[in-house]
């Protein structure tokens, strides 16, 4: 199992998406420059947390026109998996992969601490590994991240399952509509949360709670 | 020959803007009282050869408009 981590003027997460990766048994990983447009063959992109091309704009606004995103949009077409964490969360709902869009949070400050998230779907590609109702512990460091669709699309996202995470407990930090902390697309092979897996894989540092995500994603790969 | 354009953006109205919010609490301490529904958007000005190009480049890029509202106000 090969992964790609995108590398955007701006990112900053994207090392430990490598690092995180790379503890999954038998996976690699490597990086993939925004300006390519090759995916160099891997198996699974992961658009990493950052702040794309300085969140000009838009949070993820023009990231979502660079040479890779469109080979990433053409590959999730293909049934490619494809990861989004915070900025890249942003990117994959400004490039029309995920439904909905990420908004400042609703008390206006950046957040950066370790939140309990549940687990609403547990049979897809990126949380096989985890058991439906389960709690992640993992950190949260964005001020952007409320959580929002227009009501009729957020009653066909729950009707459909794609709601895959809720912040647990009460511990919505920003605001989002039904507590949501990550969604996927209607086809189940693209997937984003505000949340960051990748900071949560070596107990070390508290959790490795986060590390599901990266072997869910190789088990669904096979 | 280029045009001047301007494009004015909003947050959509019932989405809540926290950072119209931020501007109407800040003005009482300032002593302007009685200012209410307070929205901060965005302008872009922009020199364009084809301003019939304008509504096309606010819905790909200048605007999301699942959260916001676009305005083209002039391009004369």
């Amino acid at each position: 199992m090969r992964f790609g981590v995108i590398r955007f003027p701006g990112s900053c997460d994207e090392v430990d998406a490598v690092l995180a990766c790379e503890r999954v048994p038998g996976a690699s990983a490597q990086l993939l420059w925004h300006g390519d447009a090759d995916l160099h063959g891997v198996d699974a992109v992961v658009v990493p947390g950052g702040f794309s091309y300085g969140d000009y704009l838009r949070v993820g606004a023009i990231a979502r026109f660079s040479p890779v995103m469109e080979s990433v949009i053409r590959f999730s077409q293909e049934g490619g998996i494809v990861l989004g964490i915070c900025n890249g969360f942003q990117v994959l709902c400004e490039a029309g992969l995920l439904p909905g869009a990420l908004l400042p949070n609703v008390d206006r400050r950046f957040i950066c601490r370790q939140v309990n998230v549940e687990v609403a779907q547990a049979t897809m590609p990126f949380t096989a590994d985890c058991a439906a109702g389960e709690l992640l512990s993992i950190p949260v460091k964005h001020t952007t991240g409320r959580y929002y669709a227009p009501a009729e699309m957020l009653e066909g996202l729950e009707a459909d399952g794609q709601v895959v995470l809720r912040y647990a407990h009460d511990g919505n930090p920003n605001g989002s509509s039904n507590d949501i902390a990550g969604v996927r697309n209607a086809a189940g092979n693209v997937f984003g949360l505000m949340p960051h897996p990748e900071h949560a894989v070596d107990p070390l540092t508290g959790s490795d709670d986060g590390l599901k995500i990266f072997t869910s994603m190789a088990h669904a790969h096979g | 020959m280029t045009t001047r354009a301007r494009v004015l953006i909003r947050p959509k109205a019932g989405i809540l803007d926290p950072q119209g919010v931020a501007v109407e609490q800040a003005l009482p301490a300032l002593g302007f009282s009685g200012a209410a529904n307070v929205h901060v958007g965005r302008l872009v000005e922009l020199d364009i050869e084809d301003p019939s190009q304008l509504k096309s480049m606010c819905e790909k890029l200048l605007a999301n408009p699942l959260i916001e509202d676009y305005e083209i106000l002039d391009a004369s």
